[in-house]
């Protein structure tokens, strides 16, 4: 696995905590799935947030928090500040929203937000299109995780552009690269680990599935399967069959 | 002291941030606070002042994607 931010997680799940059933569907969803990190949001108190908070701290996992709804880079930097103090860390899932329908980053105020967290000091973890250039200026201000987009959030599409994701894999080979949102079968994920992609993050293809545990698991082994494929090697695709019987050898009927 | 605390008007006998967390009820609570849109760390909520018109955002833990 490799190095975000100098942490190396054992597993590529990064799962969302949203939209959920209940909480312990929720957290034997985290269980089953072996996910390394848990996703969180911050909004205005209206009780329980503690108790949750504490929750998620006892899944014994990495926290990242996010960004979510905001438009603006001013808000978005706010927003991080106030979760880095509230969750006591430094990583931050850096969403700056641009259209409202299909939730697409903007890229523009994403590298602004992106320029002044990582001066900051923020490690973070931009939701992005698959733009090789944005990638390229984020990786200047100082990302050193991208996180593009594999279908518009919610969307459980798959992966939309499987050219662009692997263009980008191989324009940054060694910057830790995480397929973020619009995945809805755990295969989706299996396909974003085999492009050589470093995790996957998901929410809502647990969270809304009819047994959100059972779904949980299948995509745990996904990404799992992917991861393993990877590294294995695949063969190249072929224009024409290839036998794989031998032909030395064939009678002569 | 009239300020809008979470998008609600209230109006409110205390001059700085932390006197306002304390009367809304939220002086002993993990929260995160902003004021016109600008953090306001929890250690300068003390010497934070409010004025007539301030939009004050409390924060705290909920699930995310």
């Amino acid at each position: 696995m490799r190095d975000f931010y100098g942490t190396v997680l054992d597993n590529p799940m990064m799962l969302g905590t949203a939209r959920f059933p209940s909480p312990q569907v929720m957290q034997e969803a985290f269980r089953q799935s072996g996910a390394s990190v848990a996703t969180v949001s911050l909004r205005r108190e209206g009780g329980g947030g503690e108790a949750f908070r504490e929750m998620i701290r006892s899944l014994g996992i990495h926290v990242l928090p996010n960004t979510a709804g905001c438009h603006s880079a001013r808000e978005a930097i706010t927003t991080a500040h106030m979760a880095r103090e509230y969750f006591d860390t430094d990583w931050i899932k850096l969403e700056v929203i641009g259209d409202e329908n299909t939730l697409q980053p903007d890229p523009f105020g994403l590298l602004e937000a992106a320029k002044a967290l990582c001066a900051d000091g923020f490690k973070v973890f931009p939701y992005t299109t698959e733009d090789q250039v944005l990638a390229a200026r984020l990786v200047e201000a100082g990302c050193r995780v991208l996180m593009p987009w594999g279908a518009p959030i919610g969307s459980g599409q798959g992966l939309n552009n499987p050219y662009g994701l692997r263009t980008l894999r191989t324009a940054f080979p060694d910057i830790p690269l995480v397929v973020d949102a619009g995945l809805g079968l755990p295969s989706h994920a299996a396909q974003a680990m085999e492009l050589g992609y470093d995790a996957i993050l998901l929410n809502t293809a647990v969270a809304e599935a009819q047994d959100p545990v059972a779904m949980a698991r299948a995509f745990g082994m996904g990404a799992q399967a992917g991861m393993l494929a990877a590294g294995a090697g695949p063969m190249p695709v072929r224009e024409m069959a290839q036998p794989s019987t031998p032909v030395i050898g064939r009678a002569w009927l | 002291m009239k300020i809008e605390v979470n998008g609600t008007r209230h109006d409110i006998a205390a001059t700085t941030v932390a006197e306002a967390l304390t009367l809304l009820g939220w002086g002993d609570m993990r929260v995160a606070t902003a004021l016109n849109g600008d953090f306001v760390p929890a250690a300068a909520r003390a010497d934070t002042a409010l004025s007539d018109g301030d939009r004050l955002e409390v924060l705290t833990a909920m699930q995310g994607g």
